[in-house]
């Protein structure tokens, strides 16, 4: 607390005028997931004073990170965890393919290159890794696993954070910041007594996107936007991005873009994470609620179509759809945490979902007289397709009519968001006019979209994260020595 | 929630078959113990397979820390409290005989009127039928001891009465093995036997995955386990130390025996550890943090700790003061509590350490099959998006 210069006033819930509390740190990191963490602790070490400051309430820190479960991470040989090399050069072609090439190229190697420390240094901030097991064995080469998944990795970093001095506040939300031609001041945080200053000699920005957001999703997708599902916390509302922006950073990515896969419609609002998603779309007909088809179900394999799927239900009416399979799907992929919606008959089938029960009928019925006959297999591209109709079902493509009859209901179920804030190398964020703040870095989701302008490959978050998170916490240090 | 909507016996099961259903389809904690792997390896959770899972899980909490989905989340998982709940249910309900299944309903009471009378009866018997100056006399040399009860007498007493645990327990290991639908043969494989003697000697499954055990909040500080092995090897040194005896005795040299030989040795080895580690498991119950806790059963856990506690007490100070006059009450004090310990090991929990064994044994047979290195490749594309649980 200081006096010099003299601390803001403002007004307290009863209109009265408070005298606003004011505290100092070397480093304020705002947000509280992985890349902050990592940010914080880095420049602790560094020997810098640090205040983190998570919006959300203890339970709920981390935002997105509490749902992950592994990063990707480029190594030259197999480790105890991982079972094969996984070069640079293949990881770089991994996210060119999935980004379709909307990444910044020379930062996208420069963190491929920094991911190999990073699978050292993770474990040293007393974070385990496991093997990967049951329903991951495709990723057991690429990615590390974290044992007892994201939650357990923020609890490693968090008890890390704290025994290093970093000091944590939780419920914290930031209001707004106080930046004067590309440095920052001071932020301003909702505190029980009123707001309350809080100056640093840098900012470390790793507070997630906006996909939380529903007002702010609405500007892109309009009404539709209330039909969708947050997978994360409701605490991912990018507040922070947005007044970076309005303050004159640089922006990146496409804002109207998010990551939309369909999760079961009867899934909470908000953080129903991992559990909610359906990995039988391939196994069955996807209709929409006026009983018709939309998209070829059988298009490719699932991990390389899951994504497409959120969107796809988004443009249907009232943003919802049913998966339909039967009998012989039902242990086929990985279970989720609500049971299928059974009938003994489509007619049942459709009463139970509310829908148009001949209409149903005549959709499953045109779809089974256009299945041509083929040896099912799961594994591969198989030939079991339809043939005259529209869409088509390219493969897997079996007639739906052993009883019981399953349904999930889905809806669009959002990740995350690409808009984020330009940085370079050092994480620095840039500004409009392309010069680098003058204290200001960025990690994580709110900075992503410099690497991941589009797609996703699963564990490529967290490596973001970790990488950028670690630059930041040492560049930030460093500025506040200098 | 199952596919096929399934009917549990209690609401704990169904509790229990909704947060399985929901780990099924996380699996983020595989690597924490045996629980979820062998959860993995089902799709639907009857009854058996639940208190199979229940008497599986070691209560390292890590899974609770760990959770995304945990209390306050909507989802309410909290899968150490339910399955210790779903556990002390299964003591009751595998109780033999039958008539005795209410000793489960307030343990920690039933417990406690055992023990007290068990003590009453030792030293009502000693005080009415010795001779007040052979009581109250100092009683030293070869022999001591049974001058106050004959050594015939106590062992035909505590024969019976070991005896007759044995055979209650071995009758729950049997009730508990055919609910969980296990084939009698499993047993009579040496492999998995053999890793369940290991797992339950090293407490494997008590270190949440090497991260370390959780007890009152998310940090990994809990040392339990070791606690844990104080009184297991405690308790294992001071039957070792019983036998030990039995055996000199009929090679002719009767107790009480000298500091340095045998039986008193491993005596006071193991009564050390048996003192220090129930204590140190008492005051981890009370600090545990109270979301994880099955409160109504905490009696239960308490009695247990204390017996094997007093037990160890009562022996240590009849070594210390086995030359005073204090010897005869205080041997009568501790047969008293090693009777009443014995008659109530199958009423107990000490029975946890059965069906744990028991459930370690088939996990080690499951794992076997899960391991299997015939697992199916899956194509190498989908390491680009991701499978299953990799996704953000």
């Amino acid at each position: 607390m200081t006096n010099e210069p003299p601390p803001p006033h403002s007004k307290d819930k009863y209109g009265c005028w408070v005298e606003a509390s004011e505290t100092s740190h070397d480093v304020l990191v705002v947000g509280g997931g992985n890349a902050a963490l990592c940010a914080a602790i880095t420049a602790r070490r560094a020997g810098a004073s640090v205040l983190v400051l998570e919006g959300a309430p203890k339970f709920y820190r981390g935002g997105n990170t509490r749902h992950t479960r592994n990063m990707r991470c480029a190594h030259d040989a197999a480790t105890e965890t991982l079972s094969g090399p996984y070069s640079e050069a293949e990881f770089f072609d991994d996210l060119l393919r999935v980004t379709q090439g909307h990444t910044d190229e020379d930062l996208a190697r420069f963190m491929i290159s920094q991911s190999k420390e990073i699978l050292n240094w993770i474990p040293e901030q007393g974070v385990r890794f496991q093997p990967s097991l049951g329903g991951t064995l495709s990723l057991g080469r690429t990615n590390s696993f974290f044992l007892g998944g994201g939650r357990s990795m923020l609890n490693a970093l968090y008890l890390t954070a704290e025994k290093l001095g970093v000091d944590i506040r939780y419920d914290s939300e930031v209001t707004d910041f106080d930046i004067e031609d590309g440095m920052f001041l001071s932020a301003t945080v909702k505190n029980g007594a009123g707001p309350e200053f809080i100056r640093a000699k840098a900012l470390i920005a790793a507070a997630g996107g906006f996909e939380a957001n529903i007002e702010w999703l609405k500007q892109y997708w309009g009404p539709p936007a209330d039909n969708f599902l947050i997978r994360g916390t409701p605490y991912n509302r990018g507040t922070v991005l947005k007044m970076l922006i309005e303050r004159g950073v640089q922006e990146i990515g496409d804002p109207t873009q998010c990551h939309a896969v369909a999760i079961d419609a009867r899934a909470p609002k908000f953080d129903g994470g991992i559990i909610t998603r359906l990995d039988c779309v391939v196994f069955g007909i996807v209709v929409n609620k006026k009983c018709e088809r939309f998209y070829d179900e059988g298009e490719d394999i699932w991990p390389k179509r899951y994504a497409i799927w959120g969107r796809l239900v988004a443009a249907q009416p009232d943003q919802i759809a049913y998966i339909i399979f039967d009998a012989r799907s039902l242990t086929l992929f990985m279970p989720s945490c609500f049971p299928p919606i059974a009938a003994q008959s489509i007619r049942e089938l459709a009463g139970k979902l509310e829908l148009d029960p001949d209409a149903l009928e005549k959709t499953v019925a045109t779809f089974n007289a256009a299945v041509r006959p083929g040896t099912f297999d799961d594994k591969i591209l198989d030939d079991c397709r339809t043939e005259g109709i529209s869409p088509p079902k390219s493969h897997w493509a079996r007639r739906i009519e052993t009883p019981p009859l399953y349904a999930y209901p889905v809806r669009p179920g959002i990740t995350f968001t690409y808009l984020g804030t330009r940085v370079n190398r050092d994480a620095r964020m840039l500004m409009k006019d392309g010069r680098p703040a003058a204290n200001m870095f960025a990690a994580g989701e709110i900075m992503a979209g410099n690497v991941l302008g589009r797609g996703y490959a699963a564990g490529i978050g967290m490596t973001i994260g970790s990488v950028f998170g670690r630059i930041a916490g040492r560049e930030a240090a460093k500025n506040v020595r200098n | 929630m199952s596919a096929t909507e399934s009917v549990h016996a209690t609401g704990t099961l169904a509790e229990a078959d909704r947060l399985m259903t929901i780990c099924n389809s996380c699996r983020y904690c595989e690597g924490l113990c045996a629980v979820f792997p062998a959860m993995e390896m089902r799709r639907a959770f009857p009854d058996g397979d639940l208190n199979y899972l229940a008497n599986l899980c070691h209560g390292c909490g890590a899974c609770y820390y760990d959770c995304q989905f945990a209390p306050p989340h909507e989802f309410n998982v909290n899968v150490p409290r339910v399955l210790a709940k779903a556990r002390a249910d299964s003591y009751a309900a595998y109780t033999w005989p039958r008539a005795f299944a209410p000793m489960f309903a307030r343990n920690g009471l039933a417990i406690s009127l055992v023990a007290a009378a068990c003590v009453a009866a030792f030293v009502l018997a000693f005080v009415g039928w010795q001779d007040p100056y052979v009581l109250f006399g100092i009683n030293t040399g070869p022999g001591a001891f049974f001058k106050l009860m004959p050594h015939r007498a106590m062992v035909a007493l505590f024969g019976a009465a070991f005896v007759y645990a044995i055979v209650a327990m071995a009758m729950e290991m049997l009730i508990f093995w055919r609910d969980i639908g296990e084939p009698m043969q499993t047993l009579t494989r040496s492999g998995p036997l053999l890793e369940a003697v290991r797992d339950t000697f090293r407490l494997r499954y008590l270190e949440g995955g090497k991260m370390g055990c959780f007890n009152e909040d998310e940090r990994p500080t809990d040392r339990r386990r070791i606690y844990h092995h104080l009184t297991f090897y405690g308790f294992l040194l001071c039957f070792a130390s019983t036998s030990a005896a039995s055996l000199y005795h009929y090679l002719g040299r009767e107790a009480p025996y000298a500091w340095y030989e045998l039986p008193v040795l491993l005596g006071t080895v193991g009564g050390i550890g048996l003192l220090i580690g129930p204590a140190g498991l008492l005051s981890a119950k009370l600090r545990r943090d109270p979301d994880m806790l099955d409160k109504p059963r905490l009696g239960m856990d308490i009695a247990f700790i204390a017996m094997l506690f007093l037990t160890s007490l009562t022996g240590l100070a009849l070594l210390v003061l086995r030359s005073g006059p204090a010897m005869g009450i205080l041997l009568a004090v501790h047969l008293g509590f090693v009777f009443a310990f014995f008659i109530t090991m199958p009423y107990g929990k000490f029975v946890h350490g059965l069906y744990r064994f028991a459930a370690l044994i088939r996990y080690a047979k499951e794992s076997r099959a899960l391991h299997d290195p015939q697992v199916p490749v899956v194509a190498a594309s989908a390491a680009v998006t991701g499978q299953g649980g990799s996704r953000p």
